[in-house]
């Protein structure tokens, strides 16, 4: 491969999930002013694409970073099937003490898919509704919000 | 720096095969991309070129003149085309999104002399593409 050039091969998923944006360091009346209607008691859902980016060397008997079924097979396991058709707060213990903003949503999935074994993850990327994304690179690792 | 991006659509067909290898390992690795008569798709290129705007023209480079430089170098070469038999920068690779967007970043960058190549990234369908760009290149500001 030139090495003047940088590959990155991007793929997408869907998942549905509900959530609620509240948490127990904050009264009831700040939850409320923070979050607004993410705070209703019994949580509310939102179908969102999750954008996976590799970079690596191209393979050049497959022309691949990564194979797509390895990569389709891995996601599978360690995010969707977790989180599609989940509640955040009650089914992924990473949110029983965590708000699960997409932001935090970002960090936990670039976290299960940083070890995939056959390519470098970049990024991930998630689309909470069409109007909204956020992106976490693994940067700033230990300055995630509690 | 200003960057400007352009997009066009091609439609091509191609198909997975490393003659190197036996057809049982053609199929476990490439799946139906493997299958013999080949497969097509509506592929979605987007070209970013960067750059500081003229101050007489206000722009990084003219998107007429970017316009035919995709038509020319993507357009004609690739589009409604086999990919692995009609295209000789791709003879002898797997037609792959990651293959095919690398050859395009080669054919473009020495043909775009206003602004400089930032950025392409081609998709094969909404859920599957490939990025290029220069390495040590940021990442930011490449959407």
């Amino acid at each position: 491969m030139n090495s003047a050039l940088k590959l990155e091969l991007g793929r997408r998923y869907r998942f549905s999930a509900s959530h609620r944006l509240h948490t127990t360091h904050l009264t009831e009346e700040e939850n409320n002013r923070v979050f607004g209607k993410c705070s209703n008691p019994y949580g509310h859902g939102h179908n969102y694409v999750l954008e996976v980016s590799l970079s690596g060397a191209v393979d050049p008997a497959m022309g691949m970073i990564a194979n797509l079924s390895d990569l389709d097979a891995f996601v599978q396991r360690h995010v969707l099937e977790d989180f599609d058709h989940k509640s955040l707060n009650e089914d992924v213990s990473a949110f029983r003490e965590r708000v699960p903003t997409t932001e935090n949503l970002c960090i936990e999935i670039f976290r299960r898919l940083q070890s995939f074994p056959k390519a470098r993850l970049e990024r991930v990327r998630v689309e909470e509704t069409a109007k909204n994304s956020f992106e976490y690179d693994g940067s700033n690792e230990e300055g995630n919000r509690p | 720096m200003v960057l400007i991006t352009r997009k066009i659509e091609f439609s091509s067909s191609h198909l997975y095969h490393n003659p190197n290898l036996s057809a049982e390992e053609n199929r476990r690795i490439f799946g139906k991309c493997n299958n013999p008569h080949g497969h097509g798709h509506n592929y979605t290129l987007e070209v970013t070129v960067a750059g500081d705007p003229d101050p007489v023209t206000g722009m990084v480079l003219d998107l007429k003149e970017l316009k035919e430089i995709l038509e020319r170098e993507v357009m004609q070469r690739m589009d409604h085309r086999h990919l692995n038999y009609e295209v000789p920068e791709l003879a002898g690779q797997i037609p792959t999104c990651e293959n095919i967007a690398r050859v395009i970043w080669q054919l473009l960058d020495p043909k775009i002399t206003r602004g400089r190549l930032h950025h392409v990234r081609l998709y094969e369908s909404p859920d599957l593409f490939a990025d290029c760009y220069r390495n040590g290149a940021s990442a930011a500001g490449k959407r």
